[in-house]
């Protein structure tokens, strides 16, 4: 047994389990955002009622968690195979989840303060 | 036939380097790539590399030639040789010990890491442990495997983490117990698995697969491998 702090999860199961399903809650939001580019008018109007419903900020929460997550999970795996030197790693880390949390703080507010 | 070949005597050599050698081959005949190093040998007996069946069944040989890992004991000339040149390199990512002599204690730590023997704690039986023809046909495509290596040192995972990703060969190992029946370690072996490291470290890539000379897959066992430790912990 590899022990480790850093990663997501308590296990590598689990880790990998959280990889595939935030995948496929991103290409589903994607899919549904290219969509809304025929299917949803392109104004202001149009997007800030659909954005107005709690269902898309719900959704778009979803998709935004999962990147976060999925993000973490990869840009980990990423930096623990190509940075030997543990205080860089660290830092790199520490980085990469610092933006991340920003970016989901950011987005929470984004998506209830329209 | 030329033959550049990995040369590296940490007593005489700051770097290593690469010594093109002429070497020549009898007429009308496909040696295999371990006879052209016995003949470049003899015209260089500081050579140094290992053998030791000669035909594929003990493991030593493991090497890079072209730039595919296999054993040289059973690799035909005609199959690696590129507009007449072999290029031979010791096993990649493993400290080389001197020319294609490779320190192989990583790869054996992961492999003792798996604890690589039956486990049973019931009372052994007076005569033998039985299996049926249908268990013991689950072992096929694993129990061959010789631990040469070739496929954990062409596997970037393993590359940049000897020391925590078991690697192809000792994941096969692993399987081969985890699916035995007459073993009862099952839940032991797999709880020492689930790290993020051990097995899931494994990225899919097949290296593996491709250069195994004994024509095993690994890729496909860590996939059992990885059922088996989500089915666990679901
Ligand atoms: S399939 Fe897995 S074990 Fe095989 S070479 Fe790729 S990463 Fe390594
Ligand atoms: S799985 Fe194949 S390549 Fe890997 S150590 Fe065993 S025999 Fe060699
Ligand atoms: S010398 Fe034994 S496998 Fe090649």
């Amino acid at each position: 047994m590899v022990t480790s702090v850093t990663n997501f999860g308590r296990s590598g199961a689990y880790d990998w389990m959280v990889q595939r399903v935030s995948a496929v809650v991103l290409a589903v939001y994607t899919l549904w955002l290219v969509g809304l580019i025929f299917f949803c008018p392109m104004d202001y109007a149009g997007w800030s009622a659909l954005f107005g419903k709690t269902s898309v900020r719900i959704f778009s929460l979803m998709a935004l968690l999962a990147l976060g997550a999925h993000a973490w999970i990869g840009l980990w795996t990423v930096t623990t195979d190509y940075i030997k030197n543990g205080l860089v790693r660290f830092i790199a880390q520490a980085g990469c989840g610092t933006v991340m949390f920003f970016y989901v703080v950011w987005g929470v507010q984004i998506l209830w303060g329209l | 036939m030329l033959v550049s070949v990995y040369r590296y005597n940490p007593e005489r050599d700051e770097v290593p380097f690469m010594q093109d050698v002429e070497v020549d081959i009898p007429a009308g005949k496909d040696l295999m790539v371990l006879d052209v190093l016995a003949l470049l040998k003899e015209k260089d007996p500081t050579m140094a590399y290992r053998r030791s069946c000669r035909e594929g069944v003990c493991g030593s040989d493991g090497m890079n030639m072209n730039g595919k890992n296999g054993l040289a004991c059973i690799t035909p000339i005609s199959a690696v040789a590129k507009d007449g040149k072999i290029v031979l390199r010791p096993l990649p990512g493993l400290p080389v010990i001197r020319d294609l002599v490779v320190d192989m204690s990583l790869f054996y730590q992961q492999y003792e890491k798996i604890q690589p023997f039956l486990q049973n704690k019931t009372p052994a039986p007076a005569i033998e442990r039985l299996q049926s023809p249908e268990d013991r046909e689950k072992l096929d495509g694993l129990y061959e495997c010789i631990l040469c290596a070739c496929c954990s040192t062409a596997c970037p995972s393993f590359w940049w983490n000897p020391d925590k990703f078991v690697g192809p060969s000792g994941l096969l190992q692993a399987y081969r117990f985890l699916v035995d029946s007459r073993d009862t370690a099952t839940e032991e072996r797999l709880a020492a698995l689930d790290d993020p490291f051990s097995v899931f470290r494994c990225r899919g890539i097949m290296n593996c697969v491709s250069v195994c000379p004994k024509g095993l897959n690994p890729t496909k066992a860590i996939g059992h491998i990885r059922n088996m430790l989500l089915q666990r912990a679901t």
